[in-house]
């Protein structure tokens, strides 16, 4: 049975993964032009874009999209790739390091939460410094969050991104000779970041740039971060479809639809840009690199980008612990720097209603990341035993669904499935995370599920054990670190998800997310600190126990202490 | 039947290049020594005749165990043992959970466990069933490597550069422990090397690959 089903895992992966996507899209391109029989209209027509581009909102809509993408983009590569020129293998990369892996499990959602509660004009850092440096007795009337300009949500997509990057570049820089070119550029003179940028960033970035690619399509159609901290008058392309999408009359599902490909459109046109400036930032740098010059603002560089590296890892940090005092806030006044009482009072009443949503949470998120890591092993398993290997497009196909903006597809996903009457709910929610989730678990564990010793396997097929207890014997043990935090990784994926939850649930899937969106708009402080410190916490507690669990099962075995 | 391990006209091509070429009949209890620069592809002939040839070879010509062609066989059907330079003791088992590994099915719990014993107490190393195999010395190690494979009953060994990783007194006394057991049992042993002190010690015929 297994012998059959293990060499179609490949080809069942990529349809999980792709399914989804493609017919997703289609059913986008359907009603955005004016096909949506299930609301008695037939198309083609041009109308759903006549009226997109009659709505005053979208170039507008448009630009926050594009401009907000590509500074995320820019900013956090930048000062990921200049922390690691200027600092890796220094004490305080590995501290700041260490500050940014768990903030990588942190949701989107929470993160953007704890920022606002931080920034705002009554936030904890003018409480903190009121009235005795500034001399505020009241908040100012400043529009900081949800600015007009989507400077916080660029902030707040920068934060959230910066953990990610790093990770994946130091994943690279692994297998990229780091350590001796950089040896040999300081023997020639170079300064330490210089050397670097010149000899190791090229060789780093060419194995990173898929997942530049994704960070610039997410940066650019990301919902839940928009809706909590971007401008509203107009809001993001993105934010605006899913306002249409949940308006009651069908017909604005068209115009849903038509912003859904242009979205798109954007996302394509952005990242054929990104493509562009690689050419012109290598051509560039040849000649920057032909010149030889030694570095001489190495120090400033360095030392800016440790302090924006070290200031973004804070502000999450700062911004969990504000969640955590508002969750327990009595009266809270302005400018006091600390609530007057500390009150078990918002979790009891907010208690039932986060216990029932971390329960659907946590099925949905452990269902999910489960037939995920199933998936992945059956993969990496054809792989090692029927050489069906990853080609380098395959690659690519991987990171498909993350590079195809959520606001496109989801839409789509949706009308599709009102049209052939589908029932919304848990196990379509379920469907979608895997497409979100797979991934993110097979390139958590392939790099490690590659590396074992396949001499370990001769030793024990030698030894009379067949492929299956290989995998289940010697193998899946050996292995049980990685599994477990690309189990983790990929609970905290599901976590995360807002849009698809809110979509494909039809508003009847209930998770710690979608709630915690919902009260952005109410304002409720309280509410939004337990909310968003129960959600924090589902994502950060499987990472504890990925540690945690091997570190116990494997307390007298040294040889796996540090695998 | 004990007729020993036949390389027929076996040739190894990576690609349209061929690697090597080798026919030899191996008597039970007799050393074959296979000596040549690194790249040679001494090894390749080695996972050939395990079964784990990669993907990126072919081969041609058979290979023969007491009488059964096993060309064909998958790895685990052998009876083919092998050791490596590096002991590759499972590093989540204890040193008896590595020992019983290898041990055919069957027997009751006590059986097996005395058979492990058993074991360890054939190479000295009584009580250490229970131990983590990453805190013993490297001469232990290697002596537990060797048991494991032999418990599997194998009908053949072959020996992958076993002693390359020890220090000059470990490894005579490894050396002349795992050729020694191999003669009592009369296995036919396949020794790849390229030290001319081992090829000495198991004082079969030797055959020299030439980089082609």
């Amino acid at each position: 049975m297994r012998r059959r089903f293990l060499p179609v895992m490949p080809a069942l992966t990529l349809f999980v993964m792709l399914g989804p996507v493609m017919a997703g899209l289609w059913g986008t391109v359907l009603p955005a032009f004016g096909h949506l029989p299930a609301a008695g209209l037939y198309g083609p027509s041009l109308d759903p874009f006549r009226a997109l581009f009659d709505w005053p909102g979208l170039p507008r809509a448009a630009l926050l999209s594009v401009t907000t993408g590509f500074a995320a983009t820019l900013i956090s590569l930048s000062i990921v790739m200049l922390l690691l020129a200027g600092w890796s293998g220094t004490r305080p990369f590995r501290v700041l390091e260490r500050l940014l892996s768990p903030l990588l499990s942190v949701p989107h959602a929470a993160a953007a939460f704890g920022l606002a509660f931080l920034i705002a004009p009554s936030g904890w850092l003018a409480r903190l410094l009121s009235p005795w440096a500034t001399g505020w007795d009241r908040p100012l009337d400043l529009l900081i969050v949800q600015d007009s300009w989507g400077l916080t949500m660029t902030a707040g997509m920068i934060m959230k991104e910066l953990p990610f990057l790093m990770l994946i570049a130091l994943a690279a820089l692994g297998q990229a000779q780091a350590h001796s070119s950089l040896k040999i550029a300081q023997a020639l003179g170079y300064r330490r970041l210089t050397g670097w940028l010149k000899t190791v960033f090229p060789q780093v970035y060419a194995q990173i740039r898929p997942p530049v690619y994704v960070v610039l399509a997410y940066a650019m159609s990301v919902v839940d971060v928009a809706v909590i901290l971007g401008p509203n008058t107009p809001p993001t392309l993105s934010v605006q479809i899913v306002k249409w999408m949940s308006d009651p009359d069908l017909a604005m599902r068209l115009l849903a639809a038509a912003g859904a490909l242009v979205q798109l459109g954007l996302v394509i046109g952005a990242l054929l840009i990104w493509w562009l400036g690689e050419n012109v930032v290598a051509r560039l740098g040849r000649r920057w690199i032909a010149a030889g010059g030694r570095g001489k603002c190495d120090p400033i560089l360095a030392y800016s980008s440790l302090f924006a590296g070290g200031a973004s890892a804070i502000a999450v940090l700062l911004g969990i612990c504000v969640l955590a005092v508002w969750s327990f806030a009595g009266f809270w006044g302005f400018p006091d720097a600390l609530p007057d009482t500390l009150t078990l009072r918002n979790w009891v009443r907010h208690g039932p209603g986060t216990w029932d949503a971390l329960t659907e949470t946590a099925v949905i998120a452990f269902v999910v990341g489960l037939s995920a890591l199933v998936l992945t092993i059956g993969c990496l398993e054809a792989e090692y035993r029927h050489g069906l290997r990853v080609t380098q497009r395959g690659v690519w196909l991987l990171y498909l669904p993350l590079l195809i903006p959520q606001t496109a597809f989801l839409p789509g996903l949706q009308t599709l499935m009102l049209g052939v009457g589908a029932d919304m709910g848990r196990f379509p929610v379920m469907l979608v995370h895997l497409v979100f989730v797979l991934p993110y678990v097979f390139l958590s564990l392939s790099d490690p599920f590659r590396a074992w010793d396949a001499r370990m396997g001769t030793i024990a097929s030698a030894l009379g054990a067949g492929p299956d207890a290989v995998l289940w014997r010697v193998r899946l043990p050996m292995l049980l670190r990685p599994i477990l935090t690309a189990l983790a990784v990929g609970i905290a994926v599901s976590v995360g998800q807002y849009l698809a939850t809110l979509l494909i649930g039809g508003g009847r899937v209930t998770t710690l997310t979608t709630e915690a969106v919902a009260l952005s708009s109410g304002g409720d402080r309280r509410a939004i600190g337990v909310y968003g410190l129960m959600q924090t916490g589902a994502a950060l507690i499987p990472f504890t126990l990925a540690l945690f669990i091997p570190a116990f099962v494997w307390r007298n075995r040294k040889g796996l202490s540090h695998a | 039947m004990r007729d020993g391990l036949v390389l027929r006209d076996i040739e190894i091509f990576k690609g349209q290049h061929q690697l090597l070429a080798v026919s030899h009949h191996v008597q039970p209890g007799q050393v074959l020594t296979i000596m040549g620069p690194s790249g040679v592809g001494k090894s390749t002939l080695l996972s050939f005749v395990t079964g784990t040839l990669a993907r990126d070879f072919s081969a041609r010509g058979s290979v023969w165990l007491d009488g059964r062609d096993i060309t064909h066989a998958a790895p685990h059907q052998r009876r083919v043992g092998i050791l490596f330079q590096d002991d590759l003791l499972f590093p989540h088992l204890s040193v008896g959970a590595n020992l019983a590994f290898g041990l055919a099915r069957g027997g009751t719990a006590v059986a097996r466990q005395a058979k492990v014993a058993e074991a360890l107490a054939e190479v000295n190393m009584d009580d250490f069933a229970d131990r983590d195999p990453a805190t013993l010395s490297g001469g232990q190690k290697a002596r537990v490597a060797l048991m494991r494979m032999l418990l599997s009953d194998p009908c053949a060994l072959l020996l992958d550069e076993p002693f390359s990783r020890l220090d000059a007194a470990l490894r005579a006394q490894v050396r002349d422990l795992v050729f020694a057991r191999a003669k009592a049992r009369g296995l036919p042993v396949l020794l790849v090397t390229h030290d001319a002190e081992d090829a000495a010690a198991a004082g079969g015929d030797i055959i020299t690959l030439a980089a082609r």
